[in-house]
């Protein structure tokens, strides 16, 4: 008798839990379609593609940034992975199929290698998150900076056009990795024992040692696949600009725009709550924001302070359940 | 018969502070155990020891005959030990079901590096819970969620889960009902039956006449003795934690001119359902006590009372004035002021990583201020005097606080409100989780701020207590004070049939 | 009389720990002075140190509010361009005569003492997490900026106040600036250890909860060290703009680093509750020393950036450490 009232209980538990993700979809559902209604060439297949290419980036990066800070953590070298392998991208994504395909081989690992170096510094090194990431990205912009001294590169222009091109006219081939990456990557690790326990880590990391769960090699874990996510990031925009920059303000932009959009999307900076697809919702907002200023003609002078008082307005949404709490000393961790 | 367990010459030192000395402690098959001490004594320490948690300095560890090292939780949880902390091991933000699978779930097609099967993982949280019978208990409901009680029993599920060989329970039932005990009891007595080892350790004297089958007491990190469940008095029993004999004796209560205008009185107090039309009066130097059973709204009246809630209805006044209550701060009245002795100490009455000093001095610090600075001497003199009153003992005031042991954390935090020498106290189950001897103290200091005319207002869970220092106990039922007893209608027996809402002896005000 | 208890790793005797950091950066500082006087023998000249005593003063007035921010277990993200609205807020008042040139400084001060209240109200009101809404008003004080300057960089000039303050040696030969830090840190020394405030600041860094319920006030604590924090960046773009006469598009974007990375060397707790200003200023000195021997050894760009990031992991590894999980 109970085990049937609680399984009618079963979709709104699921609701629940699902909140974040849902919302940051619904929010961008919302304002991608404004998007469309209102630009002159409406929801043509270029215009779709655009607005995939600029997304997928952003998601990629924020991705990134999810793992680490559903452990707790944080990752502030994101952006400068991401930079990075644009860089190494346009060294070695060129000539042959065979070529490029060993060229896209090792610009993953190298974002492999980058995760590693930061889960040793974190994890073993049991430096705080938020000054190692900081230092390693510093470094993994100098590496970038020596790679590519000033923007340049020879790309395989017929694999970077496939790359960001869109499958019979349709579907932007971005969105199909993106969608790859979460299948493939996201839902499984998800799933897993230690995807679970990098959840179980950001909760309580108290609880999960005393539990016996495998609370360095989660975050370990968290940090290596962060470095994965942000390679493809930097792959892609090989692929769109044909070129590497080691642009250390762009990198910083991303790493900043990665937490905005993990917290849009409704992951909880503190750890043990949220998900890369909601973050991945978040980041096309962010974007979709981004667009909207321009199609409504807003003076592009004013988009930054807009970007800014709207960013403002977005992470203190959550502050509205603040009136709902009756124990103010509930408010204080 | 070789016991199942035996732990021999466990020694443990933090700093200065020798934890354990030499301890010991043998289990056998299919016996419940118990592990009694004082705070400080060692018991959690030792438990820990066994569950992985700790590494002792010194010592050695046989599991069935064979020595056995044990470097982390997880090695004692493949080891077929698991336990049962007061910190609970449960993740917040997870569902029961991820809770109770998260050490070894079941996983697709059995194999051993695959994905969690969620549907078997859910089947086997509704198995344990219904085992403890905790079935009301929704597998997907996120554990931050669920009362204190639920988690308690979702962590005890957890536990009988693992199918141990041994399981340890460190006041594991501390915050469950009287139901919910008897469940757990009942499940425990099943498992030994069954040949399991369980280790507890309890402060509640009935709950190890009920349960145990043999005894171990520890004091300052030293075994005293071993015995059969029964075969010693309480008396015997609290010398030997003691280490001197000991009776309890609360200090006698004195009658109160019924004249005086009352210090604290509250009047329809009600609060987000929670509270419904809360009215009475404490006179300087009178003790009132809340009794009832726990969650009927007792401590959210202290906390109202302190300014930590929101969306308070009702009058409070002060010495007959109305005051609001807005914040913590607002508590701070002339003439004296509202002093809260919070639920939790070690999070909600003590920073833990800072030195005893500066706990002490906190809340009062504004006290000490001359020119907008802190005068240093002054402020030492104040600590100075408060730690010898209270008899705090410290081996380093300088010293983090989290260093002292749990009754020397309580006089902390009772010192930090005293230096800011309040007129009404309220205090949130002082005593629980705190030795023998420093609760005398701590009942001999109620008594003698009372005489000093300070009004208190004191919830606690012990039936003992509340008859030994209060002059009259709020019964609370759901929300509402639905009697008052005092004088010779102050017995356990009304105070039971009071917090079930039954008909009590007379000589109760209705 | 045995105490209970777990084992408090780095936390037992938090003086024993300060020190230790302190020792090991003044120990780093040692170092550096070594390597860089074998490099070039004038290194170690009075002329040149003080010159790194100056550049240092920027980066220590921000380190300054970052501290507290810090010690109250927060993080303060809208350093960069706080720190450029100082210098072009105080560059733009400078333009105008008279009296509102004369308070330019106060100027530009007051309004990063607003973005940083802004900042207190988020964190402790709205409770938004401080690195997230930080973040934010980061991106709002660029947006004004940029409307502010049309996007081109700033023509106004600073004023001879400023220049004075951030280039002059006026007393004893020692630049304004290392005085100015000097007065700043004075300050912050007496509020942090003398003050009621100071001890709040420390407390809710290591438990807020206990804080809120010992009538600590918290919210106003928090808001004030977000206010402190934002006045501070807003000063540093101040001197910086007289230090080259005007302002520039996202002349702050330097100085996030080395803030936190300052304050990190200098034993304060990223976590809060921990930390001397002595420290921010061994660490403030260190950062600095390293910037440059990186810059006279004259490396390339990149592999100074390398270099930089990797002797911060270092230097951590070797006192940043956090506890072991087991005791």
């Amino acid at each position: 008798m109970t085990a049937a009232r609680l399984r009618s209980q079963d979709f709104r538990y699921w609701l629940a839990s699902h909140r974040g993700p849902l919302f940051a979809a619904a929010l961008f559902v919302a304002m991608f379609a404004l998007f469309v209604t209102k630009h002159p060439a409406g929801a043509s297949a270029n215009v779709l593609n655009t607005a995939a290419n600029k997304g997928a980036l952003l998601a990629f990066v924020a991705m990134a940034q999810t793992l680490p800070v559903l452990t707790g953590g944080l990752d502030l070298s994101v952006g400068s992975v991401f930079v990075m392998t644009n860089c190494l991208a346009s060294t070695l994504i060129a000539g042959t199929p065979g070529q490029v395909a060993l060229g896209v081989a090792i610009v993953l690992a190298s974002g492999l290698v980058c995760g590693v170096l930061n889960g040793l510094v974190v994890v073993f090194g049991r430096l705080q998150p938020i000054i190692a990431t900081l230092a390693t990205g510093a470094m993994y912009g100098g590496v970038a900076l020596w790679l590519r001294p000033a923007p340049g590169g020879d790309v395989n222009e017929d694999f970077a056009d496939f790359m960001t091109g869109s499958l019979h006219d349709v579907v932007p081939f971005s969105i199909v990795v993106l969608a790859g990456a979460v299948v493939v990557i996201w839902l499984p690790y998800r799933r897993s024992v230690l995807g679970r326990a990098a959840y179980a880590v950001g909760s309580s990391e108290q609880a999960a040692y005393m539990s016996g769960v495998p609370v360095a090699r989660a975050k370990f874990l968290a940090y290596v696949l962060a470095g994965l996510f942000a390679a493809i990031a930097g792959l892609l925009l090989t692929c769109l600009t044909y070129s590497g920059e080691a642009n250390a303000l762009l990198g910083g932009s991303y790493t900043l725009n990665s937490i905005a959009a993990v917290v849009v999307g409704g992951t909880s900076l503190y750890g043990g709550s949220g998900g890369a697809i909601g973050t991945i919702f978040g980041a096309f907002a962010l974007r979709t924001i981004g667009d909207l200023l321009f199609v409504f003609d807003i003076d592009p002078l004013s988009q930054p302070l807009f970007l800014g008082v709207v960013l403002l307005i977005a992470v203190s949404l959550g502050s509205f359940r603040l009136l709902k709490v009756k124990k103010r000393v509930d408010l204080y961790r | 018969m070789t016991p199942l367990l035996r732990m021999e010459g466990i020694s443990k030192r933090y700093g200065g502070v020798r934890a354990l000395e030499g301890a010991r402690l043998a289990c056998a098959r299919g016996r419940i155990h118990a592990v009694l001490g004082e705070n400080g004594a060692g018991k959690s320490t030792l438990l820990k020891v066994l569950a992985g948690v700790v590494r002792p300095d010194a010592g050695t560890l046989e599991l069935e005959g064979k020595p056995i090292v044990l470097p982390s939780p997880a090695a004692a949880s493949r080891a077929g030990i698991v336990s049962v902390f007061q910190e609970l091991s449960l993740l917040p933000d997870l569902t029961v079901a991820d809770n109770i699978g998260i050490v070894d779930p079941p996983r697709i097609w059995g194999l051993r590096w695959g994905l969690i099967d969620q549907r078997a993982q859910r089947r086997r949280a509704e198995a344990a819970l219904a085992r403890v019978g905790a079935e009301d208990i929704h597998p997907l409901a996120p554990v931050r969620d669920l009362p204190l009680s639920r988690r308690q029993m979702v962590e005890i599920a957890k536990a009988l889960a693992r199918n141990p060989k041994i399981l340890l329970l460190d006041e594991a039932t501390s915050a469950l009902t009287a139901s919910d005990v008897a469940k757990v009891f009942r499940v425990l007595r099943q498992l030994r039956d069954d040949g399991l080892a369980i280790v507890f350790i309890s402060h509640r004297m009935p709950e190890i006449a009920e349960l145990a089958d043999d005894c171990s007491v520890y004091r300052n990190g030293k075994h005293v003795a071993s015995f059969v469940a029964g075969t010693r008095t309480d008396a015997e029993i609290i010398e030997m934690m003691i280490g001197r004999e000991h009776t309890s004796v609360f200090p006698p209560r004195p009658t109160h001119p019924p004249s005086e205008p009352p210090a604290l009185k509250v009047t329809n107090l009600s609060w987000a359902g929670r509270l419904r039309n809360i009215d009475f009066a404490i006179r300087p130097g009178e003790v009132v006590g809340l009794g009832g059973l726990d969650g009927q709204g007792q401590r959210d009246l202290l906390l109202a009372l302190f300014g930590a809630l929101t969306g308070v209805r009702g009058t409070i006044e002060v010495n007959g004035t109305p005051v609001t209550l807005s914040s913590p701060e607002r508590t701070n009245l002339r003439g004296g002021g509202i002093a809260l002795i919070p639920e939790d100490r070690k999070t909600e009455g003590l920073m833990l990583p800072m030195s005893v000093r500066d706990n002490l001095s906190f809340a009062a610090i504004d006290r000490f201020r001359r020119f907008g600075l802190i005068d240093r001497a002054a402020e030492d003199t104040a600590i100075a005097s408060m730690i010898r009153l209270l008899g705090i003992r410290a081996d380093g005031l300088d010293g983090p606080v989290a260093a002292l042991s749990g009754g020397n954390q309580q006089k902390v935090v009772i010192g930090k409100w005293l230096m800011t020498r309040p007129q009404i106290i309220l205090l949130n189950d002082p005593t629980r989780g705190i030795d023998v001897g420093t609760k005398q103290e701590l009942y001999q200091l109620l008594h003698t701020l009372a005489a000093d005319r300070a009004a208190l207002l004191f919830y606690s869970t012990d039936y003992a207590e509340l008859i030994g220092c209060c002059d009259r106990v709020l019964i609370f039922y759901d929300g509402a004070i639905v009697r008052v007893l005092e004088g010779d209608a102050l017995t356990e027996h009304n105070l039971v049939a009071g917090a079930h809402n039954l008909a009590t002896v007379p000589g109760a005000a209705p | 009389m045995s105490t209970a208890g777990a084992r408090f790793g780095r936390l037992a005797g938090p003086f024993r720990r300060i020190d230790r950091a302190l020792l090991a950066a003044i120990g780093c500082i040692v170092v550096l002075l070594i390597a860089g006087a074998l490099y070039d023998r004038n290194f170690l000249s009075p002329d040149y140190l003080l010159q790194q005593l100056q550049v240092a003063s920027f980066l220590g007035v921000i380190a300054t509010g970052v501290m507290l921010v810090v010690l109250l277990g927060h993080i303060d993200l809208s350093i960069p361009w706080v720190v450029t609205l100082g210098g072009m807020m105080s560059t733009a008042a400078a333009g105008h005569a008279g009296l509102a040139g004369s308070l330019a400084i106060p100027f530009a001060v007051a309004c990063g003492l607003g973005i940083g209240i802004v900042n207190g109200i988020g964190v402790a009101y709205l409770r938004v997490p401080s690195m997230i809404f930080t973040l934010a008003t980061n991106a709002i004080a660029q947006g004004l900026m940029i409307v502010h300057t049309s996007g081109f960089a700033p023509e106004d000039h600073a004023t001879p106040t400023m220049h004075l303050l951030a280039v002059e040696r006026s007393i004893l030969g020692i630049p304004n600036a290392v005085w100015v830090w000097a007065a700043l840190g004075a300050g912050a020394v007496v509020l942090l250890r003398r003050t009621p405030f100071g001890r709040r600041v420390y407390a809710i860094g290591n438990s807020e909860r206990a804080v809120f319920l010992s009538r600590g006030n918290v919210r106003r604590v928090v808001v004030a060290c977000f206010a402190i924090a934002g006045a501070c960046s807003a000063f540093a773009g101040v001197l910086l703009a007289g230090y080259s006469t005007k302002a520039y598009q996202a002349m702050g974007d330097p100085y996030v680093l080395p803030a936190i990375a300052a304050v990190v060397l200098g034993g304060t707790s990223i976590l809060g509750g921990r930390g001397s200003y002595l420290g921010t200023v061994a660490g403030v000195v260190l950062v600095t020393l390293l910037q440059s021997i990186l810059s006279i050894v004259q490396m390339p760009e990149a592999g100074r950036q390398v270099i930089y990031g990797a002797v911060i992991i270092v230097m951590l590894l070797v006192y940043g450490r956090g506890p072991k999980v087991v005791s």
